[in-house]
């Protein structure tokens, strides 16, 4: 069963075609990267699926619903409810701490529960960090708390973008370890990467390049130390 | 949480939130002592006021020209003893010196002194039974000075002819009528003239507006039939005058204030989203809707405003104070209803403030997070 379906879906800018024609589908509890060099699209493709941006052609349909008709606070609304984000840059709010920071995102979907909360850190192993300001973490622990966050109010879709960017290997070895726990506890990731240590991971590899697929790579199909090889080169180009 | 943001907000980036705080509390200093002595002004200058002279006229009503003062004393009685600043009866007569003849006015020189502060007397002031003023012009035709002694002839109300023998213990000048008018004690002319009891006019000087001199009017002319009760209105209508000009000049510079607290809080929030943007994109990536935004940004202004609002409270009743034993020479009365207001105008100019970078906030793009701006 399809969670997420693009179909046809275009973004242009005036002259520029941020996206053009993209067609995909993700399964329920499917593991998706996508890769491509920058300016290719990636970032346009992840605010729609993130319903941050309509498309200008084409639709969405995220869980059964058409996103592309949607105002932007039925699009608020349907991120509250069915998107767990997680960024590159952590984007912490800085004057709360990490616990409160898990504690926000709830208290914007519903009501607020700190022992639900905690739980949460604690899968991302940060329980004891939970009373400290972000910039008394490190960079790893505020992903995790960023990861926390972005999983409390049980999304049906994970989105991360660049999710190990910003981190050391020992730090992108956790985190990676958390997403694998996700998606073999059944939640559907859907990752932007330009690592494909990190792509190498997903079920399935989208490339993009100049706002269209220009590649398709399934886990299955190849071994993972040519796939990442295959990933490097498409990377590159 | 709501307010857990809100505070570690206020708490955790204090340098920016003080900046807006003081805004506000100076904003509201100056409102809450603007608005003390705006509203203690009349009690203030109704007392300085009275250096202009009398403001009421007592004169018999009806056909009588003279007004007996156990009238007048009755008057008196309903007259605020507060208010009260001096009630100088005038009993005119003509005298003659050297044959030449002069208007003198019998009167109380003690009550004479508060409702006449004006007057410019040189010499001294009678103190003795015998002992006169003089006015300035008679002082110049007659060549007279103070210490000199004169003798005053005349004619009694029956008719009998009377002389006594006087001392001029000062000349008085006021620019006006009185320089040609001798002044006497009322009992010294009631003994020369044989009868007492009477007078022409009573002035009375009243610490009180126009509107309370109209009411003290009509309720004389309930109480004592017989005075007529008339308002100087060269002198009330200068008063209102003054006051609404000073008034009207205290609301101009508390308006400005109130709107240079708003530009200062304005732009203070403005720095704030723009500071925040970031923060308020990532709120609405994770699900906040444009009205939690908003609330928030309200909310920290309103907090804001109560905070500021209380502090400008406290420094304003010393401002007022400080402005008051400066300018009257005496401290300001606050009326305690001016502090809520105080802190509820504050609240309101910092949340109308807080309007258009809220807007702004709310327009923020939840996807400039995923832009990495």
């Amino acid at each position: 069963m399809n969670i997420l379906e693009l179909k046809n879906v275009s973004m242009i800018y005036g002259q520029v075609k941020a996206l053009y024609d993209v067609s995909l589908s993700v399964e329920q509890g499917e593991w998706l990267a996508i890769m491509g060099p920058s300016g290719s699209g990636k970032t346009t493709m992840m605010n729609i699926i993130g319903c941050m941006d309509r498309p200008t052609n084409g639709s969405v349909i995220l869980d059964g619903e058409e996103l592309s008709r949607l105002s932007p606070a039925e699009l608020t609304a349907i991120r509250r409810d069915k998107i767990g984000l997680i960024f590159q840059q952590f984007h912490l709010i800085s004057y709360l701490t990490a616990l409160e920071n898990v504690m926000v995102a709830q208290y914007y979907h519903s009501m607020i529960d700190e022992g639900e909360a905690l739980l949460a850190m604690e899968r991302v192993g940060l329980k004891e960090r939970a009373k400290h300001l972000p910039r008394q973490l490190s960079g790893g622990e505020q992903q995790r708390v960023c990861i926390a966050r972005a999983l409390i109010n049980y999304p049906r879709l994970i989105l991360a973008d660049e999710p190990t960017g910003n981190l050391d290997e020992t730090n992108e070895h956790i985190v990676m370890e958390i997403l694998r726990k996700l998606h073999n506890g059944g939640s559907t990731i859907i990752v932007v990467t330009h690592d494909p240590e990190v792509a190498v991971e997903a079920d399935r590899t989208v490339f993009l390049e100049h706002g269209r697929i220009s590649n398709v790579v399934r886990k299955n199909d190849v071994p993972d130390a040519v796939k990442a090889k295959d990933m490097q080169l498409s990377s590159a180009r | 949480m709501f307010m857990k943001m809100l505070v570690s907000s206020l708490i955790r980036r204090r340098s920016r939130m003080l900046a807006a705080l003081c805004a506000i509390a100076i904003g509201a200093t100056v409102l809450l002592g603007m608005a003390a002595i705006s509203y203690d002004i009349p009690r203030q200058m109704g007392r300085e006021f009275r250096s202009y002279g009398a403001n009421m006229v007592l004169v018999a009503s009806g056909e009588d020209a003279l007004l007996k003062l156990e009238d007048s004393d009755r008057a008196a009685e309903v007259i605020p003893e507060k208010s009260l600043v001096g009630m100088t009866p005038y009993r005119y007569e003509i005298v003659r010196i050297n044959m030449q003849g002069y208007t003198a006015a019998g009167t109380d020189f003690d009550q004479a002194r508060r409702t006449s502060p004006y007057w410019n007397v040189s010499g001294a002031w009678p103190k003795e039974e015998n002992d006169i003023l003089i006015g300035s012009d008679i002082a110049e035709f007659t060549r007279l000075a103070p210490g000199s002694a004169i003798n005053i002839t005349g004619r009694a109300s029956d008719g009998a002819r009377f002389r006594r023998d006087m001392t001029v213990s000062g000349i008085v000048r006021t620019g006006s009528v009185e320089d040609e008018f001798i002044f006497m004690r009322l009992d010294t002319l009631d003994a020369l003239m044989g009868n007492s009891g009477v007078a022409e006019v009573v002035e009375v000087s009243i610490a009180a507006d126009e509107d309370e001199l109209n009411a003290l009017a009509a309720a004389i002319s309930n109480h004592a039939p017989g005075v007529s009760p008339r308002l100087v209105k060269r002198v009330t209508q200068s008063e209102t005058t003054v006051l609404s000009k000073l008034q009207s000049l205290v609301f101009l510079v508390s308006l400005i204030v109130l709107v240079l607290t708003m530009i200062c809080v304005a732009t203070t929030m403005m720095t704030v989203v723009m500071e925040r943007r970031k923060e308020i994109g990532l709120k609405k990536a994770i699900g906040a809707d444009n009205r939690s935004i908003a609330a928030e940004f309200l909310g920290e202004g309103m907090l804001l405003g109560v905070m500021g609002g209380i502090l400008g409270t406290v420094l304003g009743y010393f401002f007022a104070q400080a402005v008051s034993m400066n300018v009257f020479g005496r401290g300001v009365i606050l009326d305690w209803r001016l502090m809520p207001a105080t802190v509820l105008v504050s609240v309101a100019v910092t949340v109308a403030a807080c309007l258009w970078p809220v807007k702004r906030a709310a327009d923020v793009e939840p996807a400039l997070v995923l832009r990495g701006e």
